[in-house]
Order: structure tokens, then C-alpha cells, then sequence
């Protein structure tokens, strides 16, 4: 039977009283999303999907409290980057975490490799060699910046909305972005300017 | 890259590509783009940076069984056969 309701629309209440049926629609319209990002940010399958299980285990707990200010989206991608981040910070303390300053230590770098590659073929630029670069590149980022990264250009969030997950301001969401993508131009240019 | 206004374009190049910067400040760009070809190149690959991850993250697929695992996981395999 058809509930009438869009796949991204969802009964609140019922989900905060814990209709698990509900809870499951929640879970379809989103695990793949959420994989994805998880994925991207700690480069293993299997400790991706348990990111995934406990983002799920941790919103179903925390839905009675959800106060609806974010979408449930915004809401779902906030556990699952905390976790994400929180599983990194497990793997190598030595990094940084979202809430460092980035000023001092991670400011804009500098062009040094001003090689033209993107005359270069699409079946090169996207080969299955180019891809493990481009996965690889991801990795190298701080995570501080590779989650801006992952949740602006790879899951195509809007500023508005990474702003929303991370508790950043947008224009310190513009700027992370803008060192992460001028970062992965370096790494690419390292890599694709040799087959030039 | 190592004029004085090239470094100072750097940090908003990203916006430019994106086309959120405001006009004024495009303007500028455009007109120092027009003079300097190393600027040229770090605005056409850092596009070509973004677009690659763009085109290529559609791609990326979820393992067989996720989501029966998941659902186990959850106790919810009452809903798996939907």
C-alpha cells in the first residue's frame, strides 16, 4: 500500500516513537549515501560499513531527541561524518581533527607545477590507474578538509548543507574547500603532467 | 606562480569556478586570466580536478549484501523484502 509520501519524506513522529517501519524507510533512502561518504573518508569496505551500522544504531537512539532544526539528511550525515572522523582520529591521533584551526598549519598552497594535462584523453583521465590517484589523493588530505572534499564535491552537498553538518561557518566551508581542491590539482598535476 | 597578484587570486579561484564569486571580483580574475597563462592552466586543471571527482563518484558501487547486513544488523529484516 502506497503511504502517498515521497521516498524523502518521512513521518517524524512515527520515527521518534520508534515505528520501526518507518525507520526502515529511513534506512533505504540513505545507506547507500552514507556508505559512500564513509568510503571516501577511510578508504576500507569494511570499516566503511561498520560507520554505516553505527550511524544507524546511533540515530535510532538518538531519533526521539531529533528536534527537526537540520533535515533528517543533514541530521543523518552529521552522525555518520562524527563517527567517520571519530574512527580517523582512533587510526592516527596525530591528525587533525574538524575543530582545529587550520589557519597556521594548513593554509593555502602555492601552484608549483603549472602543467597543462587536461588536453589529455578522457579514457586516460579516468582510467582504472587514474582512479586509484584520485582515491589516493582523497586519502593524503587532511581530514579536516578531505570531509569539506567529500561532502561538497563528491556527495554534492550545497555549502549551505556541509555548513549545516560540519557546525562551520560558509566561509570557513569555501576556504577548507578551496585548500582541499587546489591540494588534489597538485597531486593530480603530479601525476597526469607525466603522461603529457 | 609567483607573480604577487597570482598569489593573491589563489584563494579565490575556487569560487570562480564555481561561479559564486561576486562580479567585481570576477571581473578581476578575468582580466588577469587574460594576461597570464600559468593562471590559465591552475584555473583549467583545478576545474578539471573537480569535475573528475565529480563524474567519477557516481560510480562508486556498495558492496553485495550491505544492505541485508545492515537490516540484520538493525533488526529490521521483517522490512528487507521491499
Amino acid at each position: 500500500m502506497s503511504s502517498g509520501r515521497g521516498p524523502d519524506e518521512f513521518d517524524l513522529e512515527a520515527l521518534r516513537s520508534g515505528d520501526r517501519a518507518e525507520f526502515a524507510r529511513l534506512v533505504d533512502a540513505h545507506y547507500e549515501l552514507i556508505y559512500r561518504l564513509a568510503i571516501k573518508m577511510v578508504s576500507d569496505a569494511q570499516d566503511a560499513e561498520d560507520i554505516l551500522q553505527e550511524t544507524f544504531i546511533k540515530a535510532f537512539r538518538h531519533l526521539q531527541g531529533f528536534d527537526g532544526r537540520s533535515s533528517l539528511s543533514t541530521w543523518l550525515y552529521r552522525i555518520a561524518t562524527n563517527e567517520a572522523l571519530m574512527f580517523l582520529r582512533r587510526r592516527k591521533p596525530e591528525q587533525y581533527s574538524i575543530d582545529d584551526q587550520l589557519e597556521t598549519d594548513e593554509g593555502e598552497i602555492v601552484p608549483v607545477q603549472i602543467v597543462d594535462w587536461c588536453c589529455l584523453p578522457e579514457e586516460e583521465l579516468m582510467s582504472a590507474e587514474a582512479r586509484l590517484h584520485l582515491d589516493q589523493a582523497v586519502a593524503n588530505l587532511p581530514p579536516s578538509l578531505r570531509v569539506v572534499f567529500i561532502l561538497r564535491d563528491v556527495q554534492r552537498l550545497s555549502t549551505r548543507e556541509v555548513s549545516e553538518v560540519l557546525n562551520l561557518s560558509e566561509s570557513a566551508v569555501k576556504t577548507r574547500l578551496s585548500r582541499a581542491r587546489l591540494r588534489l590539482r597538485e597531486e593530480l598535476t603530479r601525476y597526469y603532467g607525466e603522461k603529457v | 606562480m609567483g607573480h604577487k597578484q597570482c598569489k593573491n587570486l589563489l584563494g579565490s579561484l575556487s569560487e570562480y569556478i564555481d561561479g559564486d564569486l561576486e562580479a567585481e571580483l570576477c571581473a578581476e580574475i578575468e582580466r588577469h586570466l587574460a594576461g597570464c597563462e600559468d593562471c590559465r592552466v591552475v584555473v583549467d586543471s583545478l576545474a578539471k580536478t573537480v569535475y573528475l571527482y565529480q563524474t567519477t563518484s557516481d560510480e562508486v558501487s556498495v558492496p553485495e549484501g550491505l544492505r541485508q547486513r545492515l537490516y540484520r544488523c538493525l533488526d529490521l529484516d521483517d522490512y528487507l523484502e521491499k
